[in-house]
């Protein structure tokens, strides 16, 4: 991992950090060819994130996901013409073997799930860039697969798998570890490759898998092609899934310039975004600032200015701080989410996202805030909204206080001119589906159109506290005179509560109506697999996940609960 | 028309009345006639072969000899005697009775430890099916074409219990391993030393000595299983792979006894002299050691191995004679010795046992191998010949394990990659080595003729002179 600027204090926490670069890269190989980007998989096994364990056969632990993660990242700002991405291994006869057992068998309960959250954003990512960019992704697997890295290869259009009588595919963890997969295994082979469930349930409890053929038969790849014809059928996918592809990038991308981020005792510092944590109350405050200078309204001068245009920069410190935050303060359990700064300059912002759209670095900038907002969605952490005087919650922003749990705006009927204000743009309908793929909108309002269009009527306006709790779109609006003890005591008491209970509680109500795959997946991995992560069959002292690898048998309460 | 399996082939299972059998060998049996027809011996199906023929299991009589055409070789299917009361020996089950059908919870597991013993058996006939082609002597072409009806006999036995106790995935999986072969870049056998060439015959008693060794110990590991069938099935196979050593061992053997004749017959260790007399230099036929050695070495796999670990517990291979090994048969407290790489030095750190089993039964292995060494050595010492074989280092030239990712000498140092680019022709042989000795391969044929480059054996077979007949040309 890099070096993270910060203090002794934080350095002593030995804190995890997010930032790499493909020079760094231990675990992938990143290559660009015209329109066609190729991510080789070759783990290095003596570099785990954490001492304890060895990366062996193509396992991965969470340092090898943030280079995948930093190389799609790459992919999409860098590399315009990028049409198809290749994900494939550079070891022979072996593509991905999964999450590492050792890793998962030493990590507390927090670091897995925090993993598996991590994960799944990345590959919800994939399928959001194949959805919304025009980036079509192929897993070229030329070798035995299993557990996460089949997942990895789910999440791709397509999967082509070399057909050489002997690497197999596989869900193994049920069988072999007592667990379910953790990365939306069980839910995209149904929901996705519509595999029969009574197939899927054969495949999910044999531990040794299928062959490339029975695969291809029970449609958990797409296509199979023997060795000698492989590479010629990677070619072959590649050049189909490029005709699918919309991507109309050209030229020179836009360079992700290391995050400028200062880490103190205090927090997590950013230019546009700071986190300030308090261990003491377990509260941490994300404070977002609006564009401090006039922005550029054109193509041009959004290229010139890449990584330092506002919504992308702002994009990208807000979704460092949620993982730096998620990674590395468990027990900061309430965060208050704030933003300072001139409401107009992010409406101006707003309009220029909307008027240049079609340009391909425009749409992947909100692609990034799209992505970044549902990360905040699946954050396991009581999100409160602190609309207060000097904040600028407007469109684009606004999302950031629809994602709460709930929302406290000032109200200040003495002094109208100076009450904080809300506004709405048309970045607020369908700009920044989450992972239900419906606005926030509607979701805020159980799916029932008719307050979320009367909302609409009201995009430009801004909105003191009365009206915009008329409208539905905040939760409280103390006045001055309340407002210090409403909104401490509101912290205090959310802060007592059983943060297992809050999790599953926020995770419950934050996606209300129709489901989706990826709503399936997150609520899954919230409530099954934290369950069975959690039970005695999986890590008591003779659990499936504990014995692994000891060479020890599992022994299970037989009781079905 | 049905045909009546049980006199085409010689069986202690009660091939007659077993329904369920027999509907496999239907399908099988003419698949297994087309692959031997296919990937069998080479230009041998009218030769008249002086084979053995396991025809029981008693100790005394179970091997008939006679000369017969290999695709009439009535290929049996065996079990060693059952042994009354036998118990699951080792691992969280030991003690229970041994089991008599497949415990699910073990199906999927077992049968691929059975496949990929099965997978072996077809390879190593289909490596082997030029060298009929280049036999030093009629003596020779006659033990290769035993090793290999019995291969092809290993290969029913195996393909017995997957027809017999795995049911429909059972029978899939015995086709498929008449569907790989060897050295096919689209359908490869499942090992890799499998998929190398035997291109000459010092190659194949290198083969046999070696990697038939490594059968040895993989089937005496799974003649203890508690899965009683695939216990009694490797214990009788066991009876026949010795004879393979055998062949291997002696054959390199004659080979060296040759070779120091000439040497001292020609007062020369000069390796240009002794190639120009037709024989391989001794250094030529070290190099072929350390190759055999270390591809063979890497069989075992990784040091440390959970599934190792999970096979024993789970009772479903143990370790090499366990039963006559006096400790718990849990091993969950022992540990065991491996060796690994810290900063470009081999040292050794003690594992959990259990999870060392791999690297154990390796370490029987080279006992094993060292011993026959010590036997070929004997030659030269018996000669007045100075040079002695030695095996090399267990890191040397490895693939798979704790070396893999590094280059050690034979003599057991870690080398640079420049080091062992420059050094590594001395070890292992090169192009022009085995130039050399496919230059030697000649067919002979005449009884009692052997080529230039072999002595002849000190014995024939089954008690037969040495000039015996023991291939008709028909």
């Amino acid at each position: 991992m890099s070096a993270v600027q910060q203090t002794d204090a934080a350095q002593a926490r030995s804190l995890i950090s997010f930032d790499t670069h493909p020079d760094r890269y231990n675990h992938w190989k990143l290559d660009v060819q015209g329109s066609v980007a190729t991510l080789a998989m070759n783990v290095n096994e003596d570099k785990g994130l954490k001492p304890g364990y060895k990366l062996k056969l193509n396992s991965y632990d969470l340092g090898v996901d943030i280079e995948l993660h930093d190389a799609l990242q790459r992919i999409r700002f860098e590399h315009p013409a990028v049409k198809t991405v290749v994900l494939t291994s550079a070891r022979e006869r072996m593509f991905c073997s999964g999450a590492n057992i050792y890793m998962l068998g030493l990590s507390t309960h927090a670091w897995k799930v925090n993993f598996c959250k991590f994960t799944n954003e990345t590959r919800n990512g994939i399928e959001d860039s194949s959805r919304h960019s025009g980036l079509k992704f192929l897993a070229a697997v030329n070798g035995t697969v299993a557990g996460g890295g089949y997942e990895l290869a789910l999440a791709c259009d397509e999967i082509l798998m070399i057909d050489d009588r002997s690497s197999t595919v596989s869900l193994p963890e049920l069988p072999l570890l007592g667990v379910l997969p953790g990365t939306g295994g069980l839910t995209r082979v149904t929901d996705k490759r519509k595999v029969r469930r009574d197939l899927a349930d054969v495949f999910c409890t044999t531990s040794e898998g299928v062959r490339a053929d029975r695969a291809k038969q029970w449609k958990l790849v797409d296509h199979a092609a023997k060795p000698q014809r492989f590479a010629q059928a990677v070619s072959e996918r590649v050049a189909a899934l490029a005709a699918q592809s919309n991507r109309s990038g050209g030229g020179k991308g836009v360079t992700l310039t290391p995050l400028d981020r200062t880490i103190d005792d205090a927090g997590y510092h950013y230019e546009h975004v700071d986190a300030e944590v308090d261990r003491k109350t377990r509260v941490a405050s994300i404070t977002v600032r609006a564009p401090g200078s006039a922005q550029p309204t054109d193509v041009d001068g959004i290229l010139a200015a890449g990584a330092a245009w506002w919504p992308l920069a702002m994009a990208r410190e807000l979704d460092d701080a949620i993982l730096m935050l998620r990674t590395n303060e468990l027990e900061v359990g309430t965060w208050l989410l704030k933003t300072r700064g001139d409401i107009d300059a992010v409406l101006a912002v707003d309009q220029s996202l909307k008027a240049n759209q079609s340009n391909w670095f425009v749409n992947e900038v909100i692609g990034m805030l799209r992505r970044t907002l549902a990360r905040l969605d699946v954050t396991s952490r009581t999100l409160y909204a602190i609309i207060d005087k000097g904040s600028c919650f407007a469109g684009t922003l606004l999302e950031i206080a629809l994602s709460a749990d709930r929302s406290y705006m000032l109200a200040l009927p003495d002094e109208p001119d100076e009450s904080p204000c809300i506004a709405l743009s048309d970045r607020n309908f369908g700009s920044y589906p989450m992972v239900n793929h419906q606005t926030r909108m509607l979701t805020r309002f159980c799916d029932d159109e008719q307050p979320a269009e009367a909302t609409r009527a009201r995009i430009g306006e801004k909105l003191r506290a009365e009206q915009a709790a008329e409208l539905g779109l905040v939760t409280f609006t103390p006045d001055d005179l309340d407002w210090d003890d409403e909104v401490r005591l509101a912290i205090e008491e959310r802060t007592s509560q059983s943060p297992d209970a809050l999790t599953g509680l926020e995770a419950n109500l934050r996606f209300t109506g129709t489901e989706t795959m990826e709503t399936r997946i997150f609520a899954r991995l919230s409530a099954w697999q934290n369950w069975i992560f959690n039970r005695p069959n999986a890590v008591g002292e003779q659990g499936a996940l504990k014995v692994y690898g000891t060479g020890g048998k599992a022994k299970f309460n037989w009781e079905r609960i | 028309m049905s045909i009546n399996y049980s006199e085409r082939i010689p069986n202690n299972v009660n091939l007659a009345s077993n329904r369920t059998l027999q509907r496999a060998l239907e399908h099988w049996q003419p698949a297994f006639q087309d692959w031997w027809k296919e990937m069998g011996p080479e230009n041998s199906t009218a030769l008249e072969v002086y084979l053995r023929t396991a025809i029981s299991v008693a100790p005394d009589g179970w091997a008939h000899y006679d000369h017969v055409r290999m695709p009439d070789y009535r290929w049996g299917i065996f079990l060693a005697p059952p042994e009354a009361g036998r118990k699951v020996n080792f691992g969280a089950h030991k003690g229970d009775p041994a089991w008599q059908e497949v415990p699910g919870e073990y199906r999927s597991t077992l049968r691929r430890i059975i496949v990929t013993q099965g997978d072996t058996e077809p390879a190593s006939v289909e490596q082997q099916r030029h060298l009929g082609l280049t036999c030093p002597s009629l003596y020779d072409m006659r033990n290769i074409f035993q090793v290999n009806v019995e291969e092809g006999r290993h290969l029913w036995a195996m393909v017995y219990l997957l027809h017999a106790y795995f049911g429909r995935d059972g029978r899939e999986e015995a086709e498929a391993l008449l569907e790989r072969r060897s050295g096919d870049s689209d359908n490869p056998r499942i090992l890799t030393a499998f998929n190398e060439k035997t291109p000459d015959w010092l190659s194949f008693f290198m083969f046999t000595f070696i990697t038939d060794r490594d059968g040895k110990f993989q089937l005496a590991a799974l003649a203890e299983s508690g899965f009683d069938p695939l216990s009694r099935t490797c214990r009788f196979m066991l009876t026949e792979e010795a004879h393979h050593l055998f062949v291997g061992e002696s054959g390199v053997s004659r080979i060296i006894q040759r070779t120091c004749d000439a040497m001292n017959r020609h007062k020369t260790d000069d390796p240009a002299k002794l190639r120009a007399l037709g024989v391989i230099d001794l250094p030529t036929i070290q190099k072929y050691l350390n190759f055999h050695f270390s591809v063979t070495s890497d069989l075992y796999g990784n040091e440390v191995s959970s599934n190792a670990a999970s096979f024993y517990t789970n009772g479903l291979k143990g370790r090499y004679e366990e039963a006559k090994l006096a400790d718990d048969h849990v091993l969950d407290t022992s540990e065991y010795p491996v060796m690994e790489v810290v900063d470009e030095n081999i040292v050794t750190r003690q594992v959990p046992a259990l999870t060392a089993l791999n690297e154990r039964l390796r370490d029987d292995w080279v006992k094993d191998v060292a011993a026959g060494v010590t036997r070929w050595n004997k030659v030269p010492e018996k000669a007045g010949v100075p040079f002695r074989f030695v095996l090399p280092h267990k890191g040397f030239n490895r693939r798979i394990g704790a070396f893999a990712e590094h280059h050690v000498s034979p003599q057991g140092q870690i080398l640079s990659e420049a080091a062992w680019t420059h050094q590594h022709k001395q070890w292992l042989p090169v192009e022009e080595d085995h130039q050399f000795v496919h230059s030697l391969m000649g067919r002979v044929i005449e009884p009692g003729k052997f080529a230039n480059w072999i002595a002849p054996p000190a014995r024939g077979i089954n008690n037969q002179p040495v000039n015996f007949e023991y291939v008709r040309f028909s």
